[in-house]
């Protein structure tokens, strides 16, 4: 890392400050001479998007809770405040709530790509079980933010989420007590819940910077899932990379900013704009759209503990991919039976989440069944079957041929 | 690499300017909300609305201390002796110069409004001390006559007057 950088400073200020702390050398061999695979295509373009909604939440968030009180009895009224009262205080909260849906939908895209594209495959399996840390980090703070809110939805989901851990066989009713911080989820849950969703961002930004660091020592993945072979294969991060971030940001951007402006509540549950009242139950707890699929393989499993061992399971199987695909071939564009499996995989996640908004009776239990019982197999048959099953197509010879052709 | 004729340079120029003019923009955009958020909120603003004091209950000589917009202010009912000597002072001789009838409003020189604050470091000054027959500061020093001016210690300025007017003889609103 250190030495034989090709980043030479011509400003004299620079060149002292080069030698003390060389940053400026770390900045340009990471994102400007960083040498990427040119056959990239914008599904590539989404760990740019991830790091930016990470900073636009803890920006909007540290601005926010200038204003936001973490009491039960002012907890709501300081968000509407926020709403009515302060400057520009309906953007910052439409930015963060809606900045949290945009989160999530980028990192499933981001997800998606590495499942169709074989990117947790040697040796980028560090990188993605980072990724994975990441993705349950973000889950944790996202449900812990929803939960400020201090409306209906918040505090029912609040105490739904505490509950599951009373499945845990002996412990778990201490467990859920230490965590409510008293009887039932009230004050001393709120204020933990507060100070947790303040520092986990800035964990995710820690396993984020190791995500970039361990990415950048394997290099990165492409749609052709083969290892570039000399310099023909490869150009400089700026300013290709780079330009293609930011267009593919800005039309991002234009997603997220329709949603904040012209529909900001659609995402949301009308009832989290009605105060919590720990006496009455909605008449239907539903989490937050990018819970959704999670929730309905919960409910699925008619056992208690059963029902939350698959909850979390389904997540913790993602670490285990590296070594459940047994498959040589990484990139799904040259694997045409598992190309189906993965669409049916997509289809299948799309329906839990689905079937998770709707209440848990008749044909939506069968179907949560079904697309549960898929989920796993998977993960669990699929992927290490059809390794050693599958008829692969032939690769191509190098990266700069699939894109240029053979006379490159 | 294929070499770039100068007509795309030009051109690849004026896509990389255009970017970073509209990304300065779109900067500038985002860093508004994000300061103005930091200035007094609406429901601030509404409670530093003026405020309207019965000077009635106020006996002569009295000091009284209200509050407006969060500061102290102190109204004093001066008595006519209070008054004579205010307006006796040698103008020239003081550290922040000011005739007493810039501390008043004509027709009302008994009553003194004046913002409770020590022009030097910002502590609440204690009525009817110090040598002045004004006010003392025991932060530091600072003595203040019947018209509220600086005569000694490290203030600089004289008490700071609200903006008020008399709604009627036994009224006025700060504000």
């Amino acid at each position: 890392m250190s030495g034989n950088s090709t980043y030479q400073p011509t400003n004299r200020a620079m060149q002292w400050f080069e030698k003390r702390l060389p940053i400026g050398g770390l900045i340009h061999s990471s994102f400007v001479a960083y040498p990427t695979p040119r056959n990239l295509n914008y599904w590539w373009t989404f760990g740019g998007i991830l790091s930016f909604m990470l900073g636009v939440q803890i920006i909007t968030g540290i601005v926010l809770a200038m204003h936001y009180t973490p009491h039960v009895d002012l907890a709501f009224k300081s968000v509407e405040a926020i709403m009515r009262d302060v400057n520009y205080g309906w953007l910052l909260r439409y930015l963060h709530a809606n900045g949290a849906a945009m989160f999530f939908l980028a990192v499933y895209i981001h997800m998606f790509r590495g499942l169709y594209y074989g990117s947790y495959k040697e040796p980028r399996e560090v990188l993605w079980i980072l990724g994975v840390i990441i993705y349950l980090l973000m889950m944790a703070t996202g449900f812990m933010g929803y939960v400020l809110v201090w409306g209906q939805m918040s505090f029912w989901a609040a105490t739904v989420i505490t509950n599951l851990f009373s499945a845990i066989p002996g412990v778990g009713d201490t467990i859920v007590t230490w965590l409510w911080g008293g009887y039932a989820v009230g004050n001393p849950t709120l204020n933990r819940f507060y100070s947790l969703h303040y520092l986990l961002p800035f964990v995710i930004a820690g396993v984020v910077v190791l995500h970039v660091w361990a990415l950048h020592v394997a290099g990165q993945g492409n749609p052709a899932g083969i290892e570039p072979k000399s310099e023909k294969d490869t150009v400089p991060f700026t300013p290709y990379a780079t330009a293609k971030d930011g267009f593919g940001l800005a039309c991002f951007m234009i997603l997220f900013a329709w949603f904040v402006f012209y529909v900001p509540n659609y995402l949301g549950h009308a009832d989290n704009y009605i105060p919590a009242n720990p006496a009455v139950t909605p008449a239907e707890i539903v989490p937050e759209w990018y819970y959704l699929p999670f929730y309905a393989i919960l409910r699925s499993i008619p056992n208690k503990l059963l029902g939350v061992c698959a909850l979390f399971g389904s997540i913790l199987i993602l670490a285990f991919l590296p070594w459940l695909d047994t498959s040589k071939v990484r990139s799904a564009r040259y694997r045409p039976l598992y190309k189906q499996f993965f669409w049916l995989f997509v289809i299948a996640c799309i329906g839990l989440g689905y079937l998770g908004s709707k209440p848990p009776e008749g044909i939506y239990v069968v179907l949560s069944r079904l697309f549960t019982f898929y989920y796993f197999a998977f993960f669990l048959i699929v992927m290490p079957l059809l390794g050693i099953f599958e008829k692969t197509k032939p690769l191509p010879n190098s990266i700069s041929e699939s894109v240029l052709g053979a006379k490159a | 690499m294929t070499t770039v004729s100068s007509a795309e340079h030009s051109r690849r120029d004026f896509l990389y300017i255009a970017t970073a003019a509209v990304g300065a923009v779109g900067a500038a955009a985002v860093l508004v909300p994000l300061i103005a958020q930091m200035n007094p909120d609406a429901s601030t603003i509404a409670a530093g609305a003026p405020v309207d004091i019965d000077l009635a209950p106020i006996a002569d000589g009295q000091i009284v201390k209200v509050f407006w917009r969060s500061k102290p202010i102190f109204i004093f009912h001066r008595t006519k002796h209070d008054i004579e000597v205010a307006q006796n002072v040698n103008v020239a001789s003081l550290p922040d110069p000011a005739p007493d009838s810039e501390r008043v409003q004509a027709g009302h020189e008994q009553w003194l409004v004046v913002i409770g604050i020590c022009t030097h470091l910002g502590c609440i000054p204690l009525a009817h001390e110090g040598n002045y027959d004004g006010w003392f500061c025991p932060c530091h020093g600072s003595q203040y006559d019947s018209a509220g001016r600086i005569r000694q210690g490290p203030a600089p300025k004289n008490l700071y007057l609200p903006p008020y007017k008399f709604v009627s003889d036994s009224k006025i609103q700060i504000g």
